[in-house]
């Protein structure tokens, strides 16, 4: 560890230990404390007092909150970070309180929350990937003295590899990082995006036949600008090879297996 | 004339000094001891890669073995760092590669690393022996097999937690047939699967081998044969622990870890099936460490293995655990030291069906007198029981509590939760590191400052209510070198009020606060030997930001090196903001 030597003017509370632990004690002491600190610059005059008298409510939400706080948790923040907490829930369902749009929150390490987003939690579930577990581990005996692969995925819906991939947009400097496991479709995907980069992004050159293909199965219609056509911009993902391919080609399990991360590219 | 000590022996006298400070002290007393401790310092750790650059270490050490850097803030584990911030070791690498041909042992935290980093560690250093990279990113398994390859001396290769470009499990083939000084192997964090050939060879012809932690993709089935090629391993971390039930899978794995008599930490467990866990039954008792984070076992299975436990002193776990669980431990595991409680499904926000609250926490800090470090998320929390955990727990140095949801209240007394953390820094006299959450007014701040004298690193979310909050801790807290706050109204006055005291502290990091762009080039002014960085994300344009502006994300650290020259474009300096500083 490095020295660090303690300096400076240390200010200290010239009070009795007791008093600290005194809940019930009045915030008017905190007051005199406030004005008798000497801080170098005006303390805020009304606005901090006031906001130091004011009496807690029961319950707080946004709405207690002093005005140019809440402004902080506006919408456009908790849109635009949305995407980065990776979560589950659309943007559609955003409510200030809900600690689950917040991004960076809880503070759960981002390798703690892939292996997480990987768990397989229903029993259901397990009797599946017990069988499927099974049968590779035959095959792997079997295989013993061969090469190994890559991109391990016998689970079913399950994938090993770390669900977080980057994302970078020309002519934006800050690279995001996308939570793919959480969506189920190139749609689901799109949206996000757009939503994280706040632009509408779209393509005319994505013909993602998979696409197509998907979306006649599912009755699903293609919703997304970003892969259907307008804005000259179109999404592209670079795989295992080091290529860079465009999104919407194969089927989306393959793309999972293979996208490395992701770039929206200008076309004009 | 003085009668002074040789140099050889005051050098042996040195040497009994391990800790930095200590070492730190002594280069102190006069220019004789700076010198010898200058040239026999074999040890250097960096909290902050951008404090100092790597010639002037190397100038004053020029004899380092061993060297730990750290790079990006805290905060970084929790995506609010953006990418591209910096952090990278290259420039240390390269000046340590001409200037330390015997450098043995490189720990590496939050730090960007490319494959051109390890491939010149691995053609540099010709005794290279450990390499810790802890959180860290930037390098692909080819980087690995560089390593691999030429690390004639290795022992130690451990790669926790950090982001792998995965392209094959090839690289683990690379180390030679007649490599077999392996003492501890990490590999937890890859996804691909290795040769199982190759790593069985390798386990089976290093003797020496104590610590091994597999990934994922390595199968239940397997970890036997691994095993008997390995009885002396203390550490052990096994892959997947899912398979179908089979008798002689199951009856082999148990006689191989019945073998195991020097095992004493166990982690991996991926997808745990419970039908598996009794043939880890007969180390258990040896147990020290328990790493249970990553699995999905529950009750009653999670309890019975847990409880098998005597000896446990360390213990991380899911919120599977539940009360009932934690009970259980304290019952059992008299000895805890440290425990961990992870929330398995941290984006809840229903009606929650496990029930882990503030029981379970309140029962281990009754039954466990060595219960020294807690880290705890949980959904509810109350005033009663923090005083109980304080009162019960004197000898806490590590309290971390999250309470999901921000700014809860207590949810007994709906009242802040400033009289629970309070005495927990009150009775705690050793705390050193702590961590907020839950409804907090300014008040809490005021016994922080009061009391946590001996704290070192303080974490602050969503809590205060004025810049108060922030002055109390800043210029109560003797101790403080890391604080960290988000979402918090903090502003300008607190912050160059106590102006002289970020000097004494390693880093600041202040996001979502209340601090104006003016404030920063006003602190950057008057402390020059600060590095004050705004991250801004949302403009392009610098020149026209007004003083008032906000900043998004504020880090400051104190520096010998002066700004650093790696910042992405959505870095700014205030040096650079504040041409008429005086040089």
């Amino acid at each position: 560890m490095q020295s660090d030597p303690v300096s400076g003017s240390i200010s200290t509370l010239s009070r009795e230990d007791d008093a600290a632990m005194s809940s019930e004690d009045s915030s008017s002491t905190l007051a005199d404390c406030d004005l008798g600190l000497g801080l170098s610059l005006a303390v805020g005059d009304e606005a901090a007092c006031s906001e130091v008298l004011r009496p807690i409510p029961k319950i707080i939400t946004a709405e207690n909150l002093p005005h140019r706080f809440r402004s902080s948790l506006g919408t456009s923040t908790l849109r635009r970070v949305n995407g980065i907490a990776g979560i589950k829930r659309t943007a559609d369902t955003v409510t200030p309180n809900a600690s689950s749009q917040v991004v960076g929150w809880p503070p759960v390490r981002a390798y703690r929350m892939n292996s997480l987003s990987n768990l397989v939690k229903s029993t259901a579930n397990k009797e599946v990937t017990s069988k499927s577990m099974q049968n590779n581990a035959t095959n792997s005996a079997r295989k013993m003295d061969s090469d190994c692969y890559k991109g391990f995925n016998h689970k079913q819906g399950l994938l090993l590899k770390s669900s977080y991939v980057k994302v970078n947009m020309d002519g934006v400097a800050i690279g995001r990082k996308v939570n793919l496991t959480s969506h189920d479709c190139y749609q689901k995907l799109a949206c996000t995006l757009e939503k994280m980069f706040n632009v509408p992004i779209g393509s005319s050159v994505i013909t993602g036949s998979s696409i197509v293909e998907y979306a006649s199965l599912s009755g699903e219609t293609i919703s997304s600008k970003l892969l259907d056509g307008s804005t000259g911009y179109i999404l592209t993902y670079e795989d295992k090879d080091g290529d860079w391919m465009l999104v919407g080609d194969v089927p989306w399990r393959m793309f999972l297996n293979s996208v490395r991360r992701l770039r929206i590219m200008r076309t004009c | 004339m003085a009668y002074s000590f040789p140099e050889e022996v005051l050098e042996h006298v040195f040497s009994f000094l391990h800790s930095d400070r200590d070492r730190n002290a002594v280069s102190l007393v006069c220019k004789s001891w700076y010198e010898i401790d200058r040239w026999s310092r074999r040890r250097v750790f960096i909290g902050n890669c951008y404090a100092i650059s790597p010639r002037a270490v190397i100038r004053r050490f020029p004899e380092v073995r061993s060297i730990k850097i750290k790079g990006k803030p805290h905060f970084a584990d929790f995506n609010l760092v953006p990418d591209g911030w910096g952090g990278y070791v290259f420039p240390w690498i390269t000046a340590m590669a001409s200037s330390y041909p015997w450098l043995e042992e490189i720990h590496l935290k939050r730090m960007v690393v490319t494959n051109a980093c390890l491939e010149l560690i691995a053609k540099s250093f010709k005794n290279f022996r450990v390499l810790v990279l802890s959180t860290c990113e930037g390098f692909s398994t080819d980087g690995l097999a560089s390593i691999a390859a030429n690390c004639r001396n290795l022992r130690e290769l451990d790669l926790r937690d950090s982001e792998v470009d995965d392209l094959s499990g090839h690289w683990l083939s690379h180390f030679p047939d007649s490599y077999t000084s392996l003492v501890s192997l990490n590999i937890s964090c890859l996804g691909s699967e290795v040769s199982f050939s190759a790593l069985e060879r390798l386990v089976s012809r290093c003797p020496n081998l104590r610590s091994l932690s597999l990934n994922q993709a390595v199968p239940i089935d397997r970890i036997a044969c691994l095993l008997r090629q390995a009885p002396q391993l203390i550490e052990l971390g096994t892959g997947a622990y899912n398979a179908e039930l089979r008798p002689d899978v199951f009856s082999s794995l148990s006689g191989a870890f019945s073998c195991l008599k020097e095992l004493r930490s166990l982690s991996g467990f991926w997808d745990a099936v419970p039908a598996y866990i009794p043939a880890v039954y007969s180390v258990c008792s040896g147990i020290t460490s328990l790493n249970l984070s990553y699995t999905t076992m529950q009750n009653p299975d999670l309890t019975k293995l847990v409880s098998q436990c005597p000896n446990l002193q360390q213990l991380w776990v899911l919120d599977y655990i539940e009360d009932c669980g934690l009970e259980a431990v304290a019952a059992s595991c008299k000895d805890l030291r440290e425990l961990r409680v992870f929330p398995s499904d941290p984006y809840e926000e229903d009606e929650f069906d496990i029930a882990l609250t503030e029981r379970g926490l309140v029962s281990v800090s009754e039954g466990c007198t060595n219960l020294q470090s807690v880290l705890y998320f949980c959904h509810q929390m109350s005033n009663a029981a923090l005083i109980s955990i304080a009162q019960n727990r004197p000898n806490l140095t590590r309290f971390r509590l999250c309470i999901i949801e921000p700014r809860s209240p207590d949810y007994l007394t709906l009242q802040p939760l400033d009289a629970g953390f309070g005495a927990i820094v009150e009775h705690c006299k050793g705390l050193r590191r702590l961590s907020l959450s839950g409804l907090l007014t300014d008040r809490v701040f005021e016994y922080i400052g009061t009391h946590a004298k001996k704290l070192e690193m303080l974490s602050v979310a969503f809590a205060g209510e004025s810049d108060l909050g922030l002055h109390l801790v800043l210029s109560g807290c003797e101790s403080l070198r890391k604080l960290e706050i988000r979402d918090c109204p903090f502003g300008d006055k607190a912050l160059l009020a106590n102006a002289e005291k970020l000097e004494t502290m390693r880093s600041l990091w202040m996001s979502s606060c209340s601090v104006s762009f003016g404030a920063c080039k006003l602190l950057c002014r008057r402390m020059p030997r600060l590095n004050v960085e705004v991250i801004d994300e949302t403009s392009e344009v610098a020149e026209s930001r007004p003083e008032s502006f906000t900043v998004q994300k504020l880090y400051i650290y104190r520096s010998v090196a002066g700004p650093r020259l790696d910042m992405p474009d959505y870095v700014l300096s205030m040096e650079e903001e504040s041409p008429d500083l005086i040089g």
